[in-house]
């Protein structure tokens, strides 16, 4: 299809801008821009044919199943878009006086001590705008702490080789340096490698439990009195909260601070990439240091405290992504305290019956129950076939379903990673095994066809090799 | 209590019987039961959809949403087309991820890879990527790619917007590296002050334009102050002043970010925003975030997909040069059909109506004995005036009629207003906003 830029017809307009009822008023040639940028001239019919043509060629957890593994695809309830939209949150400036924005204040209120509930924490903050920008926030929080105590000799990370790529990356942006924990078996971490690795340059440990195999690592308490011992703290990335709402909480565990997907387990939507919010909850030891300002309540209504002396900074500007608060808080209120945990269970209970019901056909990277998510392995039908885990998620596309994530962890090969979620009906679990056992055997008889896959959809395979060696980012106008 | 799971308890039942499983308690026993959760989260009960409407309606009620808005200072009030608002909430843009699987997802890259084509087009940059959180954190990003294994200390402007100047420090401070503020004069930056502070261990230079107190600086020979001492040269621009005032790209500047909430994003109480991020070609690799670029399918086909990864978390972990995994996809889709909306010639007429009623708000304010414009060089949409009472008196004066007034300014600004008009005030807005002042001074 064309790029809007071809469809741009010189003079074609959309909307019409007012009148200019004041004297006009002219800047100086100096600071005049020379050329006008090449943007679209577009009729509105266009703009709207365009954008719904794209809409098609994009696929939503709306249009079908999306088990997109450590991402908790699940469905983003129409109810909290709606409230994000009423004018009384979308109308208010950021700097209006306390007084005119009590009702933000309150909803930024009432979803810290909910949240800190759900979590075991203390306070909360949700100025981080995504998870990356969480974990930021949070080894921040960590690396303050020691600061603060005069205990400048703790410049490591502890991270296990499991971790998302975001762990060790943010414990560098954190200025600290990343020490890597292998795993054992099951994707847990090994004990005696743990306790080889603390010492007194240890800051803290980054961690997500259920770890990446989607297993819950049993050894949990050990692991954080092992860091605590050594005078560290220890960081929950809430990546996989989903599976455990309600059943335990990361601060019952040890955990010191926490960042959340209010876009994952909280049922915000992705929006192809963001705005999400990584909102970072802690215990009172981390309260001093966390962003400033932070909504409290007060005598007279709720306040922004600006007089956080020993706070970290500012991670953004103004408050985070507030709309996506108000959506996250629109759902804990939806389901409530008896919600919560039945949306956990049943995220459980939908990855193990997949997992169960896929387990005669495909080989399951782990043994005994999952929680959230599971990880099948294609390596024995790589080496005996050549099918890779990229053709069985190709091969995916052209049934219409949504692959898992692959190749991800990196510590199982030909893995793809499959996360459920609880907003997945049987029916459509059935459905999805039965495809995926028809694929199996698609590549069990003629392995070739499937590296031609997919067929049915807008593209074949793109050539990404040759987008990153002669980079075309952006359309070239002919002069 | 509203429930999503859509699996019915006999359902239920089933799917635990295939599994010879009696209760999905007997999922969690790797849990060891000291740590369990004894009892039920101390949060209220569940409440039904009608239920959660009208508790949410109560909270946005006890906002004030202001008529008449002449505050900005890094958020502003613009007209939003419908069309602006319709598209971005398509379901399949709104539920979509991180475009993965390029197949299936060429719609949400191709409208990334246009917001790219448009983003160098409005900042006169050939490289930009699939932006960032909010223009404080491109700010910050942008320092980052600038600091070189010598050179690592930041210089920023004093003139750029708080906000932005707190985060860069923060982003600095993590990296441990130093950040300097360049002093102002005369509402600019003191390019004296400048040439003093620049030296071999300097990354780069942030500056704003137009800055914080809505003055434009003299961005081009700011750019070869910086450039004659081996820096590189950072400008944070307002998109809708790019409409009419020369480009980071005229200036020389090697990365230009912006904060693109001005683009179709409501003010929203300070978010979700745009973080826009442009760069020379030279720094093309060293720019974070997502980036799509223009390929071929196995049949020749033109196809979009993530391209230059080698550079982020995911492949890179511990080197990478940002942790940043995701982008502001739906809002940068948002300032993408607002560019589209409003053409080359609406963005123009745009800021010339900003630039215009703000000249004729500045005009009729200045004219009243005690408001006195506090600088004199030009300016785009905002401007600082002095104050002849506590600007506290003529806020809640101004609020009593609608009107939510200029940002009282701190510290050694303390008594002073910090202005914004757009094209949303009318004249007639204006008119009674200089006669609220007239009454609030000559009491």
């Amino acid at each position: 299809m064309n790029l809007i830029f071809e469809s741009s017809v010189a003079g074609r307009k959309c909307v019409q801008v007012p009148p200019c009822d004041v004297p006009e008023y002219q800047l100086p040639a100096s600071l005049t821009r020379q050329q006008a940028p090449h943007l679209p001239e577009m009729s509105e019919t266009d703009i709207s044919r365009h954008y719904t043509k794209l809409a098609e060629r994009t696929y939503g957890v709306n249009n079908g199943f999306y088990p997109l593994g450590s991402c908790t695809m699940k469905y983003n309830p129409r109810i909290n878009e709606e409230m994000a939209s009423l004018p009384g949150f979308t109308g208010v400036h950021p700097l209006q006086p306390e007084h005119t924005v009590q009702g933000c204040l309150e909803v930024m209120a009432l979803a810290e001590e909910y949240l800190c509930q759900i979590t075991g924490m203390d306070e909360m903050t949700f100025q981080p705008a995504a998870g990356a920008h969480g974990e930021l926030t949070g080894v921040l929080l960590i690396k303050q702490y020691h600061k603060m105590r005069g205990d400048t000799k703790r410049t490591k990370i502890i991270v296990p080789d499991s971790a998302h790529g975001t762990n060790p990356a943010t414990a560098v942006m954190a200025g600290f340096t990343c020490v890597n924990v292998p795993s054992n078996e099951e994707g847990g971490i090994d004990l005696d490698k743990l306790r080889e690795a603390v010492g007194e340059d240890t800051a803290g440990l980054m961690l997500t439990n259920p770890n990446t195999l989607g297993i819950f690592d049993k050894n949990i308490l050990e692991i954080t009195k092992i860091i605590k011992d050594a005078g560290g703290l220890c960081y929950y990335d809430g990546a996989n909260l989903n599976a455990i709402m309600g059943q335990v909480r990361p601060g019952d565990m040890g955990f010191d601070v926490v960042h959340l997907n209010l876009h994952k387990t909280f049922s915000t939507p992705h929006g192809g990439g963001g705005p999400g919010s990584g909102a970072v909850g802690c215990k009172k030891l981390l309260a001093p240091y966390l962003p400033k300002p932070h909504a409290v309540a007060g005598e007279n209504g709720y306040t922004m405290d600006y007089d956080l002396p020993q706070s970290i900074g500012r991670m953004k500007a103004f408050y985070g992504n507030f709309l996506v608060v108000v959506r996250a808080l629109t759902y804990v209120l939806t389901l409530g305290q008896k919600g919560i945990p039945e949306a956990s269970r049943n995220a459980v209970l939908n990855a193990n019956y997949m997992m169960h019901q896929l387990s005669d056909t495909y080989d399951i990277a782990t043994k005994g129950h999952c929680m959230h998510e599971f990880i099948i392995t294609l390596d024995k039908m790589h080496k005996e076939k050549g099918v890779t885990a990229t053709d069985i998620a190709k091969a995916m596309l052209d049934e219409g379903i949504h692959p898992p994530t692959m190749y991800f962890p990196l510590i199982v090969p030909e893995d793809l990673m499959v996360e459920p979620t609880e907003t997945e009906s049987k029916t459509t679990l059935d459905e999805v095994v039965a495809a995926l056992k028809r694929i199996h055997a698609m590549a069990e008889e003629n392995p070739e066809h499937m590296h031609e896959l997919p067929v049915k959809t807008v593209i074949r395979r793109p050539d990404e090799v040759k987008a990153a060696r002669t980079p075309v980012i952006c359309y070239h106008f002919d002069k | 209590m509203g429930s999503y799971v859509p699996s019915t308890m006999e359902e239920r039942q089933a799917m635990l019987q295939a599994m010879g499983l009696s209760s999905v308690d007997e999922l969690y026993d790797a849990i060891p039961s000291s740590v369990k959760l004894q009892g039920p989260l101390q949060i209220p009960e569940g409440l039904s959809e009608m239920e959660v409407r009208s508790k949410m309606e109560k909270l946005a009620g006890k906002n004030k949403v202001f008529p008449t808005v002449f505050r900005g200072a890094g958020a502003y009030r613009h007209y939003i087309p419908s069309i602006v608002k319709y598209i971005p909430a398509k379901e399949e843009f709104v539920t979509s991820y991180t475009p993965y699987q390029a197949e299936i997802s060429q719609g949400v890259l191709q409208a990334i890879f246009e917001y790219q084509t448009d983003m160098c087009q409005l900042m006169d940059m050939p490289v930009s990527n699939a932006s960032v959180y909010d223009g404080a954190t491109a700010a910050a990003e942008g320092a980052a790619m600038c600091r070189e294994r010598k050179r690592t200390k930041t210089l920023v402007s004093a003139t750029a917007q708080p906000d932005t100047i707190q985060v860069m420090e923060t982003y600095c401070q993590a990296a441990n590296t130093e950040l300097v503020i360049v002093p102002e004069k005369d509402g600019k930056t003191d390019k004296e002050a400048l040439k003093e502070l620049l030296d071999d261990t300097t990354a780069c230079f942030y500056v704003q334009q137009p800055n914080y107190y809505g003055l434009f600086e003299d961005c081009e020979e700011l750019g070869q102050i910086v450039h004659e001492k081996g820096a590189k040269y950072i400008m944070g621009c307002n998109p809708i002043a790019l409409g009419v005032m020369a480009t980071p790209g005229q200036c020389g500047a090697d990365v230009a970010t912006a904060e693109g909430q001005p683009l179709g994003m409501p003010l929203a109480y300070g978010g979700p925003y745009l973080g826009i991020m442009t760069c020379s070609e030279k720094m093309m690799r060293k720019i974070p975030g997502r980036i799509v670029g223009e390929t071929t399918d196995a049949e020749g086909n033109r196809a979009f997909v993530l391209t230059l990864q080698a550079r982020e978390q995911h492949i890179r972990r511990e080197k990478a040069s940002s942790n940043i995994c995701s982008n502001q996809a739906l809002c940068a889709l948002t300032a993408s059909v607002y560019l589209a909306a409003m053409g080359p010639q609406g963005l123009r007429d745009v800021a010339n109506l900003c630039l215009s009623k703000a000249h004729y708000a500045a005009q009729q304010i200045s004219a009243i004995p005690g408001f006195e414009m506090v600088y004199q060089g030009e300016f785009f949409h905002e401007f600082v005036t002095s104050c002849p009472v506590c600007p506290q008196k003529v806020m809640q004066a101004l609020e009593e009629k609608g009107i939510l007034g200029g940002l009282p300014l701190t510290g050694d600004k303390k008594g002073q207003i910090l202005w914004c008009v757009t094209e949303m005030n009318t004249k007639e807005e204006i008119d009674t906003l200089a006669e609220t002042l007239k009454e609030v001074a000559g009491k």
